[in-house]
């Protein structure tokens, strides 16, 4: 039996999807079987970040009406193995499932995966109610803004109030740079003010918007520092103790001495 | 950063104001109860104190905040009540 985990935020373009993406792949290069389901019927991207939009043929709602079977609506990832996409309708209501179909859905793809992991659309009303219907874990994703962690906030409290009880952080789109001069709530001050506990940081990173661009989950190359971010919190979800990034490993030669020099 | 320092007081850095008004925007949140009703506990709780001590009812502060149990590191929401005591008052049995 497989852990279902729902990546959920309550804002919208805070990196719910790009996270989503990124930790199903991560656990499926880590050996794991994982479909990633996509719950945002109607504003269908999951399938955009993973590179997979030209092979879908039905979704979620299909499966669930009975018009298709459960592997015939489950995408084959294109690089690895043991990696599926559960697409978003594009066309149909937020209305089309209910919590109770998704609980017997998400259950269903537990018995096959060892992680399937829910990406939640924004919002706090029915398509949220439906990405968090069965599922084992919450991951929280914020940004270091006022907006992004009040709302982080507000979905803690409703996930609490259903149960899922210890929801785990995730900050993304960290500037290093910002934080170090003081306009920019660090990882600390959100962490406190939430009160959950972290489970990854992920520094603001072009690479990401390159990788996205391409449909290649940035988790896939070695080299960009928000790669090893997302790869830590990989590693973490399989209960490796890996200790947190430092964000100024990206720094530049230039920025360092210049550092340097005003130091003491 | 020992030079720049100088020129940037601590507390006018933009992330403190943005901590300081998330603070107080989580607590009117997190008490998904009105401020009325918060007001209506302050009341009762002021009338329930003052049998028994003096106090400063001025600079008294109930808030709703979420914190750890410290028993199992659960989060949880508590009413914090800050009573500024003037004076506690004499009961002569």
């Amino acid at each position: 039996m497989g852990i279902a985990i729902v990546v959920t935020s309550g804002k919208g373009g805070v990196g719910k999807t790009t996270t989503a993406a990124n930790i199903g792949t991560g656990l499926a290069i880590l050996g794991n079987r994982v479909v990633v389901v996509d719950t945002d019927i109607g504003l269908r991207n999951l399938d955009v970040v993973m590179g997979l939009e030209n092979r879908i043929v039905y979704d979620i709602v299909d499966i669930v009406e009975g018009a298709c079977r459960l592997r015939q609506g489950l995408i084959r990832d294109k690089r690895y193995e043991g990696l599926f996409l559960l697409p978003a309708a594009q066309t149909k209501d937020k209305t089309a499932l209910n919590p109770e179909q998704m609980f017997k859905l998400i259950n269903q793809l537990k018995e096959e995966f060892d992680y399937v992991v829910v990406d939640s659309p924004a919002g706090i009303e029915q398509g949220f109610q439906n990405s968090i219907a069965g599922a084992d874990e919450a991951y929280i994703v914020t940004t270091p803004e006022i907006s992004a962690v009040r709302d982080a906030d507000r979905v803690i409290g409703l996930l609490e109030s259903k149960g899922l009880d210890n929801p785990k952080l995730i900050v993304n789109r960290i500037r290093q740079d910002m934080v170090e001069r003081g306009d920019m709530m660090n990882v600390d001050d959100i962490v406190d003010i939430l009160a959950v506990d972290l489970i990854g940081v992920i520094p603001d990173d072009e690479a990401v918007v390159i990788s996205t661009n391409k449909g290649e989950p940035v988790i896939t190359e070695e080299e960009p520092l928000s790669a090893k971010a997302f790869k830590n919190i990989c590693n973490r979800i399989v209960g490796e103790d890996v200790e947190l990034l430092d964000l100024q490993y990206d720094e530049g030669k230039f920025s360092k001495l210049i550092k340097l020099l005003f130091s003491r | 950063m020992g030079l720049f320092r100088i020129f940037n007081r601590e507390e006018k850095r933009s992330k403190n104001i943005a901590k300081e008004r998330l603070k107080l925007v989580l607590i009117h949140d997190r008490a998904h109860m009105s401020p009325k009703f918060l007001q209506m506990v302050e009341g009762d709780i002021i009338r329930v104190i003052k049998q028994y001590a003096e106090i400063d009812e001025e600079e008294l502060d109930i808030k709703l905040t979420r914190m750890k149990r410290e028993s199992d590191n659960m989060p949880m929401s508590a009413l914090v009540a800050n009573i500024p005591i003037v004076k506690i008052r004499d009961f002569e049995r």
